[in-house]
């Protein structure tokens, strides 16, 4: 199985013309309309799209693994150029012990978490036919391929034992087990941490390369296909509307739905107060809608009058890229749908609103205290955007919530709101600091209450936090509606009735109920389709320029954080590790923690730089490193000083903090080449484990086992 | 080439992931949903089923004595014991009373005591289980304890020592009986909304500086209806049940009333004599009710845990 087989052997996955229709109420309702693409042997081929164009639904139906009320309706699929719809259930059975493995975006699903992790990857070889002990050997041999650097005790142990990242070494050494002919990887590092993320695409990579498999790679990050694959599908409403080599169709997109997809990414280092993002407008076709024409029709901005009558061919641009758009040729020049211009940041004059400093945050677990917020001292001026960045457990929530009184941080912590201290619980606080401190989550389905109608939701906003009544109430309701472009027609839905941007909209419309004075902003784009994303984006940067209001923006992406944030600060393990402004901190030299976090970001521009990749998992809050916290993964580890002696934060430039031992200049000279591999000799071994089993304690235990 | 169970790498998680596939709901479709979810009530059969029978026996609980044939209360010492036969159709008991009227006329007393009783139950359990499964900590801790203690007692033991204490009379009885079942009511409610307090709605209104009993029963309560609902009709087939048990042993509802159970422990040294009728067919009374209730409970549940 190589790239060099003969031009006869057939195509590793080859759709043709493949619908797939779920019956749902007793109507059958097209999601894949038609879909034909081909997988060479030992190609990687990526499916791209946002969230219901059907990506999941071709994995599902390559497999032969659709839901009950879902059916191939029309078409073929052949595996290996067999016919996968006219094979028995024993031969679909037999091909998918022996040729197709799926890896899914939860790997904690995936596992069995009754049975230890070598047996369950042995069992794959036992299905296969190995004795036991040679299954064990090969599971063990399996796991060391994966880069898992001790098999062995790896093996002993159970799924929930393990980091997120490390469980999906597993389940991809299981899927590799039987060296299939066809690896389908659906999202398979969606909800992992950037660097954690990357450790993982990079194992992918690096098995692709030594087994020759064959990759069909479905995601909705353009930038992670762009690392990742050979060629791409653009998938739209259940339709391939642009097909190609991957450079080709990112560098030189022919179809307006690419071309806006890509348009939609903060991407190259723009900034709010330069250029607005653009948007894709309207919404994807409702499932099983009728679309006898270019399905994208609706929302094109170079529709004509044929895009309605007629579906276009695929109009082939050499290369094997091809574009299904009747005006490909103009493709690029599609009008953009929110205007460009950035939106003028409010100066702020330095202005602080907020103020922490030596803010503490302490829980206390089975007798042990854990530091989730150390020592940090932050300023956020008015107008202003503070980006908090760092890695899931790195503090970012747990400072967030602090300040807004949800979980007080501790005592002797000042933060001050306007120079006033402001009390730790919330129910400690006056109105007028209640209504100060707002956030949007992430997730707008948990926080709208399901129950109530956006109407009720921001009614009640405006009653508990303006005092609004009768007749003032309905018309701030309604202007509160119309400044985060809230449809009052929708006003009586029920947040179920409405899709994530929409119900993002009501959250941040609820935030900004009290006008506040702050609005944390937790990773308010991270649960949103990218097109929908930059609409949000673009929403928040001017109500900030409307309304004056600070923002505490959390994300994990920092493309995201880079383009709203002002100024930068990135926590580690509940420390801040650099402050700056936020071209300082993308800006070389940075912090070695910025450094790996940056260079973690797969990119669709191509963009090359030194890679550094962080091994091991996040230290324990309970049990911190000594020193310098970092030091058990710092890509630029000096030696002793770093073990032993805790850097201050410092002020290495005007406005720069950080906390490294290193010198500025000593880094700006480092981090134009990428650093060494750390001699394994002196590196402290990477753990294996999310928390060492013993002691148990840092693990919550649920209380009252009955 | 063993022939065991599909590929790990497929099966163990497929269950989870499939909802991906599921098509993601539009603005119709979720208007549709609940309407969907009474659409399923109304086709299935156990429900259904369940909705004939308790309708029945609530029509006789209304309008009893009616449909009577017969005076429930007209003691006929001639004809006492008679067999069933076409004069009276399940025969009459010892002191010459109709069973068959006073089957019919029966239903009213326990569909008066159990529903009251469960209702007392339900809302004094969900209020406790809100504030157990809400502040948590030591509150949760102690109310938990108890609870659990309750638990461990037989519910009849605990009703009849009250209803000694309290005198028996209908009042007495739902209050028992709803005392009682708060406590299991409490910790499926409790459950709920333990993880329901975790979500992000709730951080939000504690953010207004809503006061805890608006989050309680304004924000988290209309989320917990649900399981409420189907608890409710659970615990209504346990009550009816509990009811006849207690008039059985002679501490529920007191004679000459025609209620179910008493006529069951009024009748049945009888039964060695072959005298069966006046012990069968109040017996088959209370187990019609119970299933019917019981087949109500299954289609809700199946509704709503969908």
């Amino acid at each position: 199985m190589t790239v060099q087989s003969p031009p006869i052997a057939p195509p590793a996955l080859d759709l043709e013309d493949v619908e797939v229709a779920y019956r749902v109420r007793g109507i059958w309702r097209p999601v894949l309309r038609g879909v034909s693409f081909t997988i060479a042997d030992g190609e990687s081929y990526g499916l791209v799209g946002e969230s219901g164009c059907g990506k999941s639904t071709a994995a599902f139906a390559i497999v032969r693994y659709l839901p009950r009320n879902g059916r191939v309706m029309k078409g073929s699929i052949a595996v290996a150029g067999e016919d996968l719809l006219a094979m028995s259930e024993e031969a679909v059975r037999q091909m998918r012990i022996n040729r197709v493995s799926m890896v899914y975006q939860n790997p904690g699903g995936a596992l069995n978490p009754t049975i230890r992790i070598g047996d369950q990857v042995a069992e794959v070889f036992a299905i296969a036919g190995a004795s036991a002990s040679e299954a064990q050997d090969r599971a063990r041999q399996m796991l060391a391929k994966v880069q898992i650097s001790d098999p062995g005790r790896v093996m002993r142990r159970y799924a929930h034992q393990l980091s997120g990242g490390m469980q999906q070494r597993v389940v991809i050494a299981m899927a590799l087990a039987k060296d299939p002919t066809l690896l389908i990887l659906d999202e398979p590092t969606t909800g992992l941490d950037a660097t954690v993320e990357a450790e993982v695409l990079d194992l992918v990579a690096a098995l692709r390369r030594e087994l020759g498999t064959t990759v069909l790679f479905i995601s909705h990050n353009l930038d992670v296909i762009a690392q990742m694959c050979d060629r791409v599908g653009v998938l739209y409403a259940g339709r391939i509307v642009e097909e190609g080599p991957v450079r080709s169709v990112f560098d030189n997109p022919r179809h307006p739905y690419s071309v806006g997809l890509l348009r939609c990414l903060p991407r190259g280092g723009v900034r709010k107060d330069r250029q607005r993002l653009d948007t894709i407008p309207g919404f994807l076709p409702q499932l099983g809608a009728d679309l006898p024409a270019c399905v994208f029709v609706d929302r094109c901005g170079l529709a004509q009058d044929v895009c309605s009558a007629r579906e276009p061919d695929f109009h082939d641009l050499g290369d094997g890229h091809r574009s299904r758009c009747h005006f490909f040729e103009q493709a690029q020049t599609l009008p953009r749908s929110a205007p460009a211009a950035g939106v003028a940041a409010p100066q702020n004059g330095g202005e602080p609103v907020i103020r922490t400093e030596h803010m503490n945050k302490t829980f206390r677990q089975e007798g042990q205290e854990i530091r989730a917020v150390d020592d940090i001292s932050l300023v956020l001026g008015r107008g202003e955007t503070l980006g908090l960045v760092g890695e899931s457990g790195s503090g970012k929530t747990t400072l967030a919530r602090a300040l807004l009184g949800l979980t007080p941080a501790d005592q002797g912590s000042i933060v001050e709101l306007e120079g006033r201290q402001l009390a730790g619980p919330i129910a400690k606080r006056g109105q007028e600091d209640v209504r100060a401190l707002q956030i949007v989550f992430q997730n707008p389905d948990a926080a709208l209450n399901r129950r109530f109608s956006v109407h009720r939701i921001l009614a009640r906003a405006l009653a508990k936090l303006r005092g609004d009544r009768g007749r003032e109430r309905e018309t701030h309701l309604r202007e509160l509606a119309h400044s985060v472009r809230f449809d009052v027609r929708l006003i009586n839905s029920r947040p179920a009735q409405l899709s994530g941007g929409l119900k993002q909209r009501v959250a941040i419309a609820r935030a900004f109920a009290g006008e506040p004075r702050v609005v944390v902003c937790d990773e308010p784009t991270s649960a949103l389709d990218v097109s929908v994303q930059a609409a949000i984006l673009n929403l928040l940067v001017e109500l900030q320029a409307e309304k004056g209001v600070s923002y505490l923006f959390i994300s994990h992406d920092l493309a995201v954080v880079r383009y709203l944030a002002d100024r930068i600060a990135v926590l580690y393990l509940g420390r801040l590790m650099e402050l700056g402004g936020a071209e300082t901190v993308f800006g070389s030299p940075h912090h070695p923690y910025t450094e790996a976090l940056l260079s973690s970001v797969p990119q669709a521009d191509g963009e090359s730089r030194p890679r550094i990749r962080l091994h091991g998992e996040i230290p324990s809050h309970a049990d911190p490193p000594s020193g310098c916290v970092f030091h058990t993964r710092c890509p630029r580890f000096i030696g002793d000083v770093c073990v032993n002696e805790e850097p201050s934060l410092k002020e290495v430039e005007p406005g720069h903090f950080w906390r490294c031992h290193h010198s500025i200049d000593a880094l700006r000279e480092m981090q134009r080449t990428a650093p060494p591999e750390r001699d394994p000799e002196r590196a402290p071994e990477p753990a294996a484990e999310a928390e060492p089993l013993p002691p148990p304690a840092a693990d919550p235990q649920p209380g009252g086992a009955s | 080439m063993s022939a065991g169970a599909p590929p790990p790498s497929l099966s163990p998680s497929a269950g989870g992931d499939l909802a991906v596939a599921v098509p993601p709901p539009s603005v119709d479709d979720a208007r549709l949903a609940s309407r969907e979810r009474w659409r399923l009530l109304w086709h299935s059969k156990t429900f259904i089923a369940g909705v004939v029978i308790v309708g029945f026996w609530i029509l006789c609980a209304i309008f009893g004595k009616a449909i009577a044939p017969k005076d429930p209360f007209a003691a006929d010492p001639l004809n006492s014991l008679v067999s069933p036969g076409s004069a009276y159709w399940f025969g009459t008991d010892r002191l010459g009373r109709d069973v068959f009227s006073r089957v019919i006329v029966g239903a009213r007393d326990i569909l008066i005591v159990a529903p009251l009783a469960t209702l007392l139950g339900t809302v004094l359990g969900t209020a406790l289980g809100l504030i157990t499964g809400y502040f948590r900590g030591a509150v949760d801790d102690v109310l938990s304890r108890i609870i659990d203690a309750f638990l461990a007692v037989p519910v009849v033991i605990i009703a009849l020592l009250a209803i000694v204490a309290l005198g028996p009379s209908k009042v007495a009885l739902i209050i028992v009986i709803g005392v009682v079942f708060a406590p299991i009511i409490a910790r499926t409610v409790r459950a709920a909304v333990l993880s329901e307090r975790e979500l992000e709605y709730v951080s939000a209104a504690r953010l207004r500086n809503e006061r805890t009993p608006y989050i309680l029963f304004a924000e988290i309560l209309p989320n917990v209806m649900g399981p409420v609902l189907v608890e409710f009709t659970v615990r209504l087939g346990y009550a009816v049940f509990t009811v006849a048990t207690l008039s059985f042993l002679g501490f529920g509802i007191q004679p000459p009333a025609p209620d179910w159970g008493l006529q069951v422990f009024e009748h049945f040294g009888l039964i060695s004599g072959g005298y069966w009728w006046p012990v069968l067919f109040p017996a088959a009374a209370i187990a019609s009710l119970v299933i019917g209730v019981n087949l109500l409970a299954d289609g809700l549940t199946q509704a709503f845990e969908r």
